[in-house]
This record gives C-alpha cells, sequence and structure tokens, in this order.
C-alpha cells in the first residue's frame, strides 16, 4: 500500500506547513486524509466539516493552491506522484491550521445589501411568481449558494483588493436585484456598484470555475453591471 | 495554483493595455515630430525596430480580442460557449500578428 | 469618489472600448495595407496631409484613447500598486491630458 507525502498548514498568518505521511486508499478523499491526520497522527490539528457528503461547504480547504470541498476531492484527482499540500481557504484570516475566520466574508455579504427585503406580512397572500419568467430564471441560475467561500478564495481581485465585495456577495444580491417580491432594490444597486462592487470584476471567472454548486458569479455580475447601467441611465442611482 | 483559460486572458488583456499606455506616449511624439519622418523612417528600418513594431501590432491586436470578450461577457445573454472566447481572443491576435509580419 | 461616479467611470470605458474597437480595427487594417512595401515621408504625407475625413477620424480615436488608457490603468494601480487615494485619479487625470495633447498634436502634424 503506498502512502501520500501530505503537507499540512500549520499556525494562524504566520506558521509553516508540517509532513505527514498518511496511508493512502482507493476511493480516498481529502477530507478522509486530514481526518487521518488529526484522529491518528497529530490532535492538535484544526478543522472545520459538517456533513461529509458535499452539501454544507463546510471542509473547503486549499488543496495544492486550489479551493476546493475537501469532502468531495478524491485524492485520485489531485494528488499526483503521492504528494498534497492542503491549507486554509485564501482571502480568509486563518484561526489556526485549516480554519479560517468567515466574518468578513459575511460581512461583505451584508454591506452588499444580500437579504431580502418585502413588504407582505404573515397576513397577506403568496406572492405569486413564475418559476418560468425570465427574472426567476435568472434568480434560480444563482439562488443555491451556500456560502461556502471557495469562490471567495478563488478571487483574484479579492486578493488584490481588499474592499471588493467579492462572487458570493455580489451573486447574492444579484438574485435579489431579480426577485420581484423584494422593495430595496436601488439602495442595493448602489450598495454593488462601484470600485468594491461589481465593477472591479475583470472576468477572469476563477469563481465560476471553481464553484462547486456549478453556479456562474461572473453572471451574476456582469447582469448587476448591466442593472447599473440602467439605473445610472434613468438617473435612479 | 492551477490556472484556467479566463485567467490568461486576463492577464494578456492587463500587461498589453499597459504596454500600449506606455508605447502610446513615445508614438504620438514621434508622429507629431513629423518633419523628421524621413529620418525616423529610416530608423525604423533596423531589425529591432521592425521587430517591436510588430510585437505592438501584436499587444494591440491581444488588447482588442481580450476587451471583446469582455463586452461580450458583460452584455451579450449568458451562455456555456462564451467560455470559448478566450481561444477566440487568442485567434483573432495570432491573426492580425500573421498579417503584419507578412506586409513587413 | 461616490458609486455613481464610479460606476460612470466603468460605463465611459466600456464606450471608449466599443468606439476603439472600430478604430481599431480600421488602424490596423490601415497600417498593415500602408506598411506593404515600405514606407516613405513623401508617400504618407501625399495621402494624409488635407485629409479632413482622416483628421476626424484620428482625433475621435485620440480622445477615446484619452478616455479609456487612464480608466484602464486606474485599476492597475488600485489592484497592484495599491494606491489610495485622491492622487491616483488626479496622476490619471494628467496622464490623460498628456495623451489628448501629444495625441492631437501628431494627429495636426500629420493630417492637417
Amino acid at each position: 500500500m503506498s502512502a501520500l507525502a501530505v503537507e499540512v498548514w500549520r499556525g494562524g498568518a504566520q506558521g509553516a506547513f508540517q509532513s505527514f505521511e498518511v496511508p493512502r486508499h482507493p476511493s480516498q478523499t481529502v477530507l478522509d486524509v486530514v481526518t487521518y491526520i488529526q484522529r491518528s497522527l497529530d490532535a492538535t490539528l484544526a478543522y472545520r466539516f459538517a456533513c461529509r457528503v458535499g452539501m454544507c461547504g463546510s471542509c473547503a480547504m486549499s488543496v495544492n493552491g486550489v479551493p476546493r470541498w475537501t469532502c468531495r476531492t478524491h485524492v485520485d484527482k489531485v494528488a499526483r506522484e503521492n504528494k498534497l499540500v492542503i491549507g486554509p481557504l485564501r482571502n480568509l484570516p486563518v484561526i489556526r491550521d485549516l480554519v479560517t475566520d468567515m466574518r468578513g466574508f459575511f460581512d461583505k455579504w451584508a454591506r452588499a445589501k444580500g437579504s431580502f427585503a418585502g413588504t407582505k406580512t404573515k397576513r397577506d397572500d403568496f406572492a405569486r411568481v413564475a418559476p418560468d419568467s425570465a427574472d426567476r430564471r435568472k434568480v434560480d441560475a444563482g439562488i443555491e449558494c451556500i456560502g461556502c467561500g471557495v469562490c471567495y478564495s478563488a478571487c483574484d481581485v479579492v486578493a488584490w483588493n481588499p474592499d471588493y465585495l467579492g462572487p458570493a456577495a455580489l451573486n447574492r444580491a444579484w438574485t435579489l436585484v431579480k426577485d420581484e417580491r423584494d422593495v430595496v432594490k436601488h439602495e442595493r444597486l448602489r450598495a454593488v456598484a462601484g470600485d468594491a462592487g461589481c465593477h472591479a470584476c475583470h472576468t477572469h471567472m476563477s469563481c465560476t470555475e471553481r464553484c462547486p454548486m456549478g453556479l456562474a458569479p461572473t453572471a451574476a455580475i456582469s447582469g448587476l453591471k448591466r442593472a447599473v447601467l440602467g439605473s445610472v441611465l434613468k438617473g435612479e442611482l | 495554483m492551477n490556472r484556467h483559460s479566463s485567467y490568461w486572458v486576463f492577464l494578456v488583456h492587463r500587461l498589453s493595455g499597459i504596454a500600449l499606455a506606455l508605447f502610446l506616449p513615445v508614438h504620438f511624439w514621434a508622429l507629431g515630430d513629423a518633419l523628421q519622418l524621413d529620418a525616423l523612417l529610416a530608423w525604423t528600418e533596423q531589425p529591432l525596430v521592425k521587430f517591436s513594431e510588430w510585437a505592438l501590432v501584436v499587444l494591440l491586436a491581444a488588447h482588442l480580442g481580450a476587451g471583446l470578450r469582455v463586452l461580450a461577457l458583460e452584455f451579450l445573454p449568458w451562455r456555456d460557449w462564451q467560455k470559448g472566447l478566450a481561444a477566440a481572443a487568442a485567434a483573432l491576435t495570432l491573426a492580425a500578428g500573421l498579417a503584419f509580419a507578412l506586409a513587413l | 469618489m461616490s458609486a455613481k461616479a464610479q460606476s460612470l467611470l466603468w460605463i465611459a470605458q466600456r464606450a471608449s472600448a466599443a468606439l476603439l474597437a472600430l478604430c481599431v480595427i480600421v488602424h490596423l487594417v490601415t497600417i498593415i495595407y500602408a506598411v506593404q512595401g515600405g514606407l516613405s515621408a513623401a508617400e504618407i504625407f501625399g495621402r494624409t496631409r488635407g485629409n479632413v475625413a482622416w483628421f476626424v477620424f484620428y482625433s475621435i480615436f485620440v480622445l477615446g484613447v484619452a478616455v479609456h488608457a487612464p480608466i484602464g490603468l486606474r485599476s492597475v494601480f488600485i489592484e497592484w500598486l495599491g494606491w489610495r487615494g485622491r492622487s491616483r485619479d488626479v496622476a490619471l487625470v494628467a496622464f490623460a491630458a498628456l495623451l489628448a495633447w501629444m495625441g492631437m498634436r501628431a494627429v495636426f502634424a500629420v493630417f492637417a
């Protein structure tokens, strides 16, 4: 049975990679590798996981420099010559080892006005939204985001510009801009326009490339650019 | 980190833009001094200068191709084939580079 | 700079990009045609001097460049140089003025 030579980040912002030897198995995921290290080799290793089955996004880490869900990343797919380098997600402060502080990620979500604001109360009838309307289709294309942070970590503009709201927050804002029930569209467009918002996206498309849910934040951000253009032309921004 | 084609086309777009922004003042200055144009043209016969001219045409075509890709992604309805735009930009650049090389 | 002003910069960038796409295609085709068989001042000026259509075309080209290049560099300055604050935009306006001035000087020299 072969063994994997695994480098794992230890420490906070300052730290170093520590080497571990991990038995290699068929159908092994990177999360299996991390779990083995923590249970059998070094109990002090800190990492996050929850569902283990590709639904929650908690296990997102940097694997050979690429942000991925480790429970959905097979070792066979990424380990060349039996080597793996595992680190915390990029663009987020490191709490310890493989655990990052995601507060900044969610703060930007709020700054992009990424929450729904409607006028109906529970006493009113349901809103009737046609699922095949053009707008609803656009919303549906981006609604499955679970806030895992992979796109945010993949984005170079986030790395270069700390103010940039990032693909997840902007994607969510887009799904709300296109939601016919929402009533704060103008404030939201103002929140997502400009140097820290949709206009900073240069269509690298790393977000779209890496999203484990198959979403296309680049498409959402392009939509926001067009929406802001319309808003400026109508004198609404 | 693995890099996909969209990242490379962005990098080409940005680097060619910077190169053009640095080159254009020189280009404008040389043309503005048109009275010395024959002396300038004689200078441009040198191989290194010829290569630089070709490189500038390629940079301009590359910047245009990558720029058209950005405009397509931002203004056209979203489609899967848009991932192939990076290749289209590269093809356009190559075509321009070849055309200029043949003309020289 | 307000979000609206930054949005206007983006709009100006894309609008000038579309304009310049046309100008560049015309320019590249013209240059590739013109360099056939070598260049001389007499040849060039014979075609360009007093040519109102080309004068107008290249004036538009120059002004488009004076808008497009500084806004493009602005992203580079923010992201790769970490240049924050007013001084960055002041420098870019100065660069725009330089491009416009030198460009129009060239247009006059070649086409007037």
